[in-house]
């Protein structure tokens, strides 16, 4: 542990405590920030992280403790508060109005005015001075945001929260899950370029590689409490990762021993043929095959055809070339219903737009495919909803104090089960993962990954998809390649991460 | 000890729950009328049927009450629907037509003068016209359904269509005459009693189908899915646009049904006046029953049913304490603002930190 030199501390936050009803989120957690440090604020789902930044953002309001910035004890009243202290965030959902353009976005209630009106070029020629000084990037800034990629709009949220005020702290809540390596490098760049400039910048991401690239020190969090705040450079990842679970990972070998094991079994038959089946502007014409207990890894980057590619095939889209079988049944009829009718179901990639009903219990979110599946009159009993629901608490530990919770109430790891619970629930034979583990923390990833490898077991066939080869290489018998919305190559057995790489890149 | 413990958990569970603060506004206004008005809450039995200053209000009530309970389901599906004023309006000018028809001819023999004012004729049975009336208000919502599920016009202005139009169709039908309705069993919907008064056992039946229709079958998960997220629902192969179908067809029937109540009140088909405005009080009883207008989700049918009666207790009260009908609006409006202020955030946190620290 590091001692604090009182001179250079911009933020102290000490003692603080926040409850909500039936939780206790944060014990006594200390934390501080340093001038020009970055800081990782590391821990698990649901550990307290995103809890202690809603405390010093004035979101949420600490039943006890104190803040101080730069000596001074603040009591931050609202995010705008904490803003006009100089405290700016970026969250990891994006923030901004995606029908607006991306100058009016960064320059929303600031635009530069002539003669009484809003002069439009000034405001187009300003946000496109300020995305190219601060993240090196030049895009449109004319098109409506909505029209970019996540990548860009997270990259507009960070100019946006930088230009806004003259940021003394800068909070980055998961800023790079959705980016591609490229975009990262350059966020990291105006990361430097920041803390050089004396700005503390407090880091939560789940990547622990980009943890060891960026930070100065990292603070762990575990069930609310701080277990303790560490320099980077001291700090082996063995160390780290056992610090946030509480317990070292043996998992992961484990796992590589199933995944022969279960290669052994995968059957002959093919459960799912796709041949040519592709829309047009979305996908290319694509073959996939996929047999009983296999599990396909689908690899790409992002804007490669992933999400497309099983769109088709949950019926989500309707193709117009190719066709499609489901267990040798021709699909004529594309629909989501339909495929789980077929036994094909998708845990699709934004939880929190296509995945959960927040308002919803636990419970209703775990039957609710599966009463979709059965129509409107075939109602489950009660009786019979809540024990679907706590066979599958039990069964994928999710955390959570009743079934009767509504599902927001969870961490977003806990979430995610629900989600692969609400799938599990109506028993079907081919699972499409859209990446499962993204946002989640390294223990709940593994619990993930060795779920599909055990539903292989059980002759269940499954599609992988995740932005991390090294997941997908760990989890799956046989991977196919996408790039620019093509299929590009297909893999089986033990290749090397730098062939799939290649084919990636499109090269 | 424990015993105690079991009952201020019921009782938490009591507060937070949707009946809690349309019936603490109710009785709110029942004290002010208990200690301001002599006799409000006496009863009269006349011919074994009861009369009295509360069944008033209830009988009052049962139009907007009706209404109130197809609007929940489409409010719970994110939706509001306009129209339900402008189609009882139609299902009254339905109903007339059907049961006096003559008045569109020029002139009539006075043989079919004396006719059509006795009170026992009626040009099609009562079981057709009521069957068709609620039929046509049905394939009214289906319509609101049509354009908000498949064609995707955002609720409000595809209801505003009908809400316009339908005023005018109501007249289209009637030739814009308005009919009188002399035939005497029709009355009975709107002014008869059994012990209570008729339309009241509507209400309760109507109530009795929604709440098996929504809490005896997957439809009403279903609806809540459907508007706390409609892409999340669609993803879980819910027929998220077969659902908003319902729901709208379902408020037109109720929408009818209000219509033949209103019509039979007042004895004739009015295509201007009747359910002039109601729609904006079935939306408020859903909103005092705790339903978020605008964010669909959660709901609870008994809470709007509660809201009808809040807003016609009002009204009652204000006659009966003596405010002129003139200031009636501007009273309820301030009701309204209170009633609301009930609801938001701030007041609700008070409410729940309030309930903690009773516990602690």
């Amino acid at each position: 542990m590091t001692e604090n030199n009182v001179s250079n501390v911009l933020i102290s936050m000490q003692g603080i405590n926040k409850g909500f009803p039936g939780v206790q989120a944060l014990t006594n957690v200390d934390f501080d920030l340093r001038y020009g440090e970055i800081h990782a604020l590391m821990g698990g789902n649901g550990a307290g992280k995103s809890t202690l930044i809603k405390v010093l953002t004035g979101v949420e309001r600490p039943n006890s403790g104190k803040i101080f910035l730069e000596g001074q004890e603040v009591s931050v009243k609202s995010p705008q508060h904490a803003q006009s202290l100089g405290i700016s965030t970026v969250y990891q959902e994006v923030n901004l109005c995606p029908n607006l353009t991306v100058a009016e976005n960064i320059l929303i209630g600031r635009e530069p005015m002539k003669f009484g009106r809003i002069d439009w070029k000034e405001t187009n020629r300003q946000a496109r001075e300020i995305l190219l000084r601060i993240l090196g990037i030049d895009i449109d800034v004319d098109r409506p945001l909505g029209s970019y990629s996540v990548a860009i709009q997270q990259m507009v949220a960070i100019a946006r929260a930088l230009e806004i005020a003259s940021a003394k702290v800068l909070i980055l809540d998961e800023p790079t899950s959705s980016l591609s390596i490229n975009e990262t490098e350059q966020l990291f760049q105006v990361m430097r370029k920041l803390k050089g400039e004396n700005v503390g910048i407090i880091f939560i991401t789940h990547f622990i590689d980009q943890v060891y690239e960026i930070t100065d020190r990292i603070t762990v969090i575990r069930n609310g409490q701080r277990v303790g705040t560490f320099d980077t450079a001291t700090l082996s990842r063995m160390e780290l990762i056992t610090k946030m679970v509480g317990k070292s990972i043996t998992v992961l070998d484990e796992m590589s021993k199933i995944k022969v094991e279960t290669g052994k079994h995968i059957s002959k038959e093919l459960i799912l043929q796709a041949k040519e089946l592709g829309q047009a502007g979305a996908i290319e014409p694509i073959d996939l095959e996929l047999h009983s207990g296999e599990v396909l890894g689908l690899a790409g980057l992002m804007g490669s055809g992933r999400t497309e590619a099983v769109s088709l095939l949950f019926g989500l889209e309707t193709p117009d070339s190719g066709e499609l079988s489901i267990d040798g049944k021709k699909v004529e009829k594309f629909s989501p219903y339909e495929s789980i009718k077929r036994g094909l179901v998708l845990l699709p990639e934004d939880r929190k737009a296509t995945g959960i009903v927040d308002d919803l219990t636990v419970r209703e979110n775990i039957i609710l495919a599966l009463q979709a599946g059965l129509g409107w009159f075939k109602y489950l009993s009660l009786q019979k909803q809540y024990e679907i629901a706590d066979t599958y608490i039990k069964l994928l530990e999710i955390a959570t104090p009743s079934a009767d919770q509504p599902v927001k109430n969870l961490s977003g790891g806990n979430q995610q089960k629900v989600i692969l619970a609400r799938w599990l629930a109506t028993n079907p034979k081919v699972l499409i993962l859209d990446e499962p583990t993204r946002g989640i923390d390294v223990g709940t990833k593994a619990e993930i990954q060795k779920l599909v490898l055990s539903l292989a077991e059980e002759g269940k066939a499954c599609i992988f998809i995740s932005s991390e080869l090294e997941e997908v290489m760990r989890c799956s018998h046989r991977i196919a390649v996408l790039s620019d919305k093509k299929k590009v190559g297909e893999f089986s057995g033990d290749v090397d991460e730098h062939v799939i790489m290649q084919a990636m890149a499109g090269e | 000890m424990m015993k105690q413990n079991k009952l201020s958990t019921s009782w938490r569970n009591f507060t937070e729950s949707k009946l809690f603060f349309p019936l603490l506004t109710l009785f709110i206004i029942l004290i002010v009328d208990l200690i301001t008005v002599p006799g409000f809450f006496s009863f009269q039995v006349r011919n074994g049927n009861l009369y009295g200053s509360l069944i008033d209000i209830l009988r009052n009530a049962s139009t907007v009450m009706l209404l109130a309970i197809g609007m929940t389901l489409v409010i719970a599906t994110g939706g509001v629907d306009l129209s339900v004023g402008a189609v009882m309006a139609i299902a009254a000018s339905v109903a007339a037509l059907l049961m006096n028809p003559y008045v569109l001819a020029k002139e009539l023999p006075p043989n079919l003068m004396q006719l059509i004012n006795d009170p026992h004729f009626t040009y099609q049975p009562l079981w057709i016209v009521i069957l068709v009336t609620l039929f046509v208000a049905t394939l009214c919502g289906l319509w609101n359904g049509l354009l908000v599920a498949y064609i995707r016009i955002q609720p409000m202005v595809a209801t505003l269509i009908l809400m316009i139009a339908g005023r005018g169709i109501a007249q289209l039908i009637t030739n814009g005459v308005r009919i009188q309705i002399f035939y005497e069993p029709y009355a009975f919907i709107g002014q008869g009693w059994m012990i209570l008064p008729f339309s009241l056992y509507l209400v309760v039946v109507v109530y009795a189908i929604a709440w098996v229709l929504t809490r005896r079958t997957a439809i009403g998960l279903f609806i809540e899915s459907v508007g706390i997220n409609f892409r999340s629902s669609f993803f879980s192969g819910i027929d998220e646009k077969k659902i908003k179908l319902l729901a709208y067809a379902f408020c037109g029937f109720c929408a009818g049904l209000a219509g033949l109540v209103a019509s039979s009140n007042i004895k004739t088909s009015d295509a201007f006046n009747l359910g002039m405005n109601l729609e904006l009080d079935a939306i408020l009883a859903v909103v005092i029953g705790g339903t978020v207008m605008g964010m669909g989700g959660r709901f609870s049918l008994l809470a709007s049913l509660i809201g009808a009666v809040v807003i016609q207790a009002i009204t009652t009260s204000m006659y009966a304490i003596g405010v002129p009908a003139f200031a009636l609006q501007a009273i309820k409006g301030v009701v309204v603002i209170l009633v609301i202020l009930l609801y938001s955030e701030q007041v609700q946190v008070f409410f729940r930190n309030l309930n903690l620290r009773k516990e602690a």
